[in-house]
């Protein structure tokens, strides 16, 4: 928690160095308070001509009242001012930290907790300062303050306010060991409970097929025991805490009377009024110190829900990003001739995930001139994912070197390398936007619809409601995933780039879109260099070079036809799919 | 997924019904309320005795204070000569008897209400829970697991803290208010004025300024609805906006939103805050109102001093419940609002009850029949019509077509996840509908595309509910599908757990559904597009598996690779929801229609 702090800037400091005068002054005004209760409780008492002293004394009570109230108001400002600010530059912090980040932290902390810590979290951490900044500095304030007040007026009241106190922090004590833990298992309980119930939807066509609905019930209903059972715990503890704090404050009054009762009637007649007044007075402000005590305790109970928050921001904003970009403007020069745009050359790369104990990619190499289409195949696992989402440098090889244009792409400026890629995932990404945002999406002043055309995406985009200015939902659920996938294709063909990377990018799509778009592609955008990661033979056939993955390690390299002669491997996996006559006659 | 992921709640979409106010309102309140009293009856006896609770509890601490008066009064009394300490010991006592009393009551009322709150909880999510099952699918295609999710969790949860806490505080409150005007017109109605006029007074001004704020809570959610979505997907998209150079416009568009969020932030959270300290000012104004008209009665002697004494207690007893209304009032419309959608829930329309039907489909050969089958997914758009084909045992047949032809559509009917518009579909010459739905189940294996697997051990995955089923089988039904050797390599072998740290491969999770399907072993099988995110090498292994699988049984097979169906006794074309066409392999290719095309688009080369 302190940690985050020293992230709150200068000015923000100025806001709570003025809260601070401003909660000095409340507490002070709050305590004045009682003694115009006593004087005008004297003076009620006293009666005679005293109206015009009442009226002074309420009326300085009233000032009080309304300067202890308009100090609150102060310090409310600055907090809330303090919080949203604080929130803001923690949020924007984080979100561009994240930014930074390259594939390897985003998998670490997995994007969804990323979003939790830029949302939740943040908001934890907000609501913290702005209402716990004011109860942790008042409630110490207030209670050493108003134990000074009371000191030395009578041991005996002192013990019992003291054995009041004592009693409330023994409960929260136990509130704190028995009951926060609980609280903390509610949660767990809670998300047991979600899980069980999505789990349960997720497959609701399963489980009606399996008739495993009672199957799944009984689970439900375990989690809901479970759940059930902590709830009653923690509720019932709450019901019980309510009753004790009332008793406590109601019993402490009655104390104070009581023993004054006994102390003003074994005092001399002199000093009684001083006893009596004594009295009325020490009631009040031992009500404060228990207030005061009382707000120091709540906020250790909410303490560690806002420091976890501050650890789980602090670990994304500690984290350094592993890739940093090159310094960029370099180009390289072959045999005296500068490397056209649009190689790609792996030279020895092996590749290991951080912490793994096995290499993903062992000892890779190969080059893919300008203009060439290079396929990827191999088993799931076989690495050719990886491989090619070294080329966007989303990982940094762990040996060997990936040259673009002849450069390695460690030399590069992100945008620099960036620019000359036209990336396609296997799960296509849209955006909250247009059509038009989405295909025109970054750094991208190319032509839409040519870009829509030629992705195969133009017809279904006509037909919709606005066309190219057609709204697209968040993740771009009102989409089919075919269309997301033609989107986002079209996407890196209005980039122009130098090189396409499809990453798998043509399963979603049905043969013929996919013969047709990758004709198209050829057509249009001839000179462009493609790698593509395929599971269907019939994507790659025609590829100028195939490379055949098998466990990290190339096996095989070549045209399709090359391969089938030679290449275990490949004519395994064209088997599967082809037929003898489809496979060109080569026996198997 | 990792524990935060879960955490992490989704806002709720478009149609989710939660508009970002700081208290949403019921469309129907007191239906709603009806419908929960109705639903809590069991408990009502119960919490009506625990309100009575409530009710004497609060009684005794309106009580109290007077006593604690008389003592000082004793005091007084006695100041001069000597305190009459008997009587002092005797109220003493009686305070102490009251305020224990007290404290009793109102511990039995939260335990109470503690205890029913979470009872009615658990059986509201029981009920929820139960009715999913009850619900024909065609529901849940329509809507997000989310929203149903959070009926389970979020809605229910509010309507057991909001329970819990305002029907409590609400009769207390209500007994409060109503002792306190009592007292205080009992004992003077000029000061009682005085003391009711200053603290409305004080609330009609507070009610004022708490207006304002709600404007700047709804801009507020809207702003952290807007930011969190755009967070969402600006890193769910991580690997585009890098590639794509979309970093500055993201963080443009962050800061956009973040400096706006900023704005209402501040003003909602300030004005929140104004409550505390304006309650403790009007508590102030009332007393300091109270002591001065007082003072002027008591000088006229209307009044007597103790009056005063007792006045200023009262006051703060009168302000006290005010503001408990207001909160539980908010409570009350938030456990409308929750249960509103809860009841609505519980309320949609069930699958017809089956348990009159007596015929049972069992040892069946495996022939299967559409007979005029009409079928569409809305009432006035019929998208299979008067289709009709017949199936003998142990053949195969191949559902085709282009993405969104429509392929699950079958699975849905043969599965009788729908119900057919018209038509027939007869197992072994037994219509469908003639027997219960978990009959036509039993049927079946099924495996489809999304692999489905829950948290649990790799054996409890494969078995999932089958009774009797040896781990001998286990074993042999990974052997076949060739994930025996994966799993022996698992820390713990088939006893693995499958959660966010062991997650297997989509590959491999698909093996294991194929493996649950072949412990299933029904005469039927269902495949849907299974072995599509099964590597090549990898699916040939499957194939071979599935090959003995298929033997003697009816299989349905949707599939993307052609190869895979080939050999296919029947083929059924799909495009736009219907079948086309249908015939072999060979009689479809002769034939040059729209599966011919398909097929051959396969292998043209793309130059």
């Amino acid at each position: 928690m302190t940690k985050i702090l020293k992230r709150l800037n200068g000015k923000e400091w100025m806001l709570i160095f003025f809260s601070l005068v401003f909660i000095v002054a409340q507490v002070w005004l709050d305590l004045k308070m009682p003694d115009y209760m006593k004087e005008i409780t004297e003076l009620v008492q006293k009666a005679g001509n005293a109206l015009k002293d009442i009226w002074i004394a309420g009326g300085f009570m009233l000032l009080c009242a309304l300067g202890s109230m308009a100090s609150a108001v102060v310090v409310g400002f600055f907090a809330a001012r303090i919080g949203a600010s604080f929130s803001m530059r923690l949020r924007s912090e984080l979100f561009n930290r994240v930014e930074s980040f390259s594939m390897e932290e985003i998998n670490r902390f997995s994007t969804s907790s990323l979003i939790t810590r830029s949302t939740n979290d943040v908001m934890q951490v907000q609501m913290f300062i702005a209402m716990g900044l004011q109860m942790i500095i008042k409630a110490p304030i207030m209670a050493v303050w108003a134990v000074t007040k009371i000191m030395g007026k009578g041991y005996e009241w002192t013990l019992v306010t003291a054995a009041a106190v004592g009693i409330l922090i023994a409960m929260f004590i136990l509130v704190l060991i028995f009951v926060v833990p609980k609280f903390k298992m509610m949660q767990t309980l809670t998300d047991n409970l979600t899980r069980v119930t999505r789990e349960n939807l997720m497959g609701l066509r399963v489980v009606r097929a399996y008739n495993a609905e009672s199957y799944q019930e009984g689970k439900f209903d375990t989690a809901n025991k479970e759940l059930t059972d902590t709830h009653l715990y923690t509720s019932r503890a709450m019901a019980f805490m309510m009753p004790v704090i009332g008793l406590v404050m109601s019993g402490l009054s009655l104390a104070i009377y009581w023993i004054g009762s006994y102390l003003i009637n074994q005092a001399g007649l002199m000093e009684r009024l001083e006893l009596f007044s004594n009295m009325v007075v020490f009631s009040q402000y031992a009500m404060q110190v228990i207030m005061a005590f009382m707000m120091f305790v709540m906020m250790f109970v909410f303490l560690p829900r806002a420091s976890v928050s501050a650890k789980r921001i602090n670990e994304v904003l500690e984290t350094k990003p592993a890739i940093i970009e090159g310094s960029g403007g370099l180009t390289s020069i072959s045999g005296g001739k500068p490397v056209l745009p649009g190689t790609v050359e792996f030279k020895n790369v092996s590749f290991k995930y951080p912490g793994a104990a096995d290499d993903v990619l062992t000892d890779v190499s190969f080059t893919v001139k300008p203009g060439e289409t290079a396929a990827f195949i191999g088993s799931t696992g076989s690495g050719k994912s990886t491989l090619i989402n070294l080329v966007p440098r989303f990982f940094d090889v762990t040996e060997g070197e990936v040259l673009v244009n002849g450069v390695n792409v460690k030399d590069y400026k992100f945008e620099e390398l960036y620019g000359k890629i036209g990336y396609v995932p296997q799960k296509a990404v849209l955006f909250k936007g247009t059509v038009e945002s989405n295909v025109k999406y970054g750094d991208n002043d190319g032509d839409v619809q040519t870009a829509a055309r030629i992705a195969q995406a133009a017809e279904f985009v006509e037909e919709m409601d606005g066309k190219y200015e057609a709204q697209i939902a968040q993740g771009g659920t009102n989409v089919s995933g075919g269309q997301k996938q033609r989107l986002a294709i079209a996407r890196a063909v209005c980039r122009k780039p130098d090189i396409y990377v499809f990453d798998d990018s043509f399963s979603a799509l049905d043969y013929k879109t996919d013969r047709v778009l990758r004709n198209a592609l050829k057509k249009e955008t001839a000179g462009v260099t493609s790698l593509i990661v395929a599971q269907r033979i019939g994507t790659i056939m025609d590829a100028d070079q195939i490379i055949v993955l098998d466990e990290g390690r190339v096996v095989g390299k070549g045209t399709h036809k090359e391969l089938l002669k030679d290449c275990e491997v490949y004519r395994e996996i064209a088997a599967s799919q082809l037929s003898e006559e489809e496979l060109g006659g080569v026996k198997i | 997924m990792s524990d935060e992921n879960k955490r992490y709640r989704r806002p709720r979409g478009p149609g989710g019904g939660r508009p970002g106010m700081p208290v949403e309102k019921a469309k129907d309140f007191k239906k709603t309320i009806k419908q929960l009293i109705v639903y809590c009856k069991n408990y009502m006896p119960i919490i009506i005795i625990s309100l009575f609770l409530a009710g004497i509890g609060t009684v005794l601490q309106i009580i109290g204070p007077d006593r604690l008066r008389d003592m000082t009064d004793e005091i007084l009394k006695g100041f001069m000569s000597s305190i009459d300490m008997d009587a002092i010991t005797r109220i003493g006592f009686i305070l102490v008897i009251f305020y224990g009393g007290s404290a009793i009551l109102t511990f039995a009322q939260h335990y109470i209400m503690a205890t029913i709150t979470a009872r009615i909880s658990k059986k509201m999510r029981g009920d929820i829970s139960g009715k999913i099952n009850k619900m024909p699918l065609k529901y849940f295609d329509g809507t997000s697991f989310g929203d149903v999710i959070s009926r389970v969790t979020n809605d229910v949860d509010t309507i057991g803290t909001t329970m819990n806490q305002s029907i409590g505080t609400l009769v207390s409150a209500v007994t409060m208010l109503i002792g306190a005007l009592i007292m205080m017109f009992l004992n003077s109605w000029i000061l009682a004025l005085t003391a009711i006029g200053s603290s409305i007074f004080g609330f009609v001004f507070m009610m004022i300024i708490m207006g304002k704020s709600q404007k700047h809570f709804s801009v507020q959610q809207e702003g952290l609805g807007e930011i969190n979505g755009h967070i969402e997907e600006v890193y769910s998209g991580h690997d585009i906006v890098k590639v794509y150079n979309g970093g500055k416009e993201a963080k443009r568009v962050f800061e956009e939103i973040n400096g706006k969020l900023y704005d209402s932030a501040w003003k909602s959270q300030f004005l929140s805050g104004l409550m505390f300290p304006m309650m403790g000012f009007i508590g102030n104004f009332g007393y300091v109102a109270v002591c001065v008209v007082g003072a002027v009665l008591a000088m006229n002697g209307t009044i007597t001093f103790g009056v005063i004494v007792a006045f200023m207690i009262y006051v703060r007893l009168f302000t006290q419940p005010l503001s408990q209304f207001a909160q539980a009032a908010q409570n009350l419309q938030r456990t409308a609002a929750a249960g509103e959608r809860v009841f609505e829930f519980l309320g949609e329309e069930e699958m017809p009850d089956e348990s009159h039907k007596v015929k049972e489909l069992s040892d069946i050969k495996g022939n299967v029949e559409f007979r005029n089958v009409h079928f569409g997914y809305s009432a006035d758009k019929t998208i299979i019509n008067d289709f009709s084909a017949e199936v003998n045992a142990g053949q195969k047949i191949a559902i085709v077509g282009p993405t969104g032809a429509g392929k699950t559509t079958m699975v849905n009917l043969l599965m009788r996840f729908y119900e057919l518009g018209g038509g027939e579909i007869l197992i072994d010459g037994v219509p469908m509908s003639e027997v219960r739905r978990e009959n036509v189940h039993e049927q079946f294996c099924m495996v489809l595309q999304d692999t489905w697997l829950f948290e649990g051990t790799i054996k409890d995955n494969i078995i999932y509910c089958k009774q009797g089923v040896s781990d001998e089988d286990v074993v042999a039904a990974c052997k076949a599908v060739g994930l025996h050797h994966f799993i022996r390599t698992l820390p713990q072998g088939y006893d693995t757990v499958l959660n966010d740290k062991a997650s297997l491969s989509a590959g491999q999770k698909q093996l294991v559904t194929i493996a649950r399907a072949m412990i299933q072993n029904a005469p039927l099988l269902i495949l849907d597009e299974a072995t599509s995110s099964v590597d090549t090498r990898t699916e040939r292994i499957v194939q071979s598996a599935m090959d003995k699988l298929t033997a003697g049984r009816t299989s349905f097979v949707i599939a993307h690779r052609l190869s895979t169906i080939r050999n296919a006794d029947l083929i059924l074309v799909m495009r736009d929801g219907d079948i086309v066409e249908k015939g072999s392999h060979n009689e479809l290719l002769e034939s040059g229609g729209f599966y011919a095309e398909l097929y051959n688009s396969q292998f043209e080369s793309a130059s």
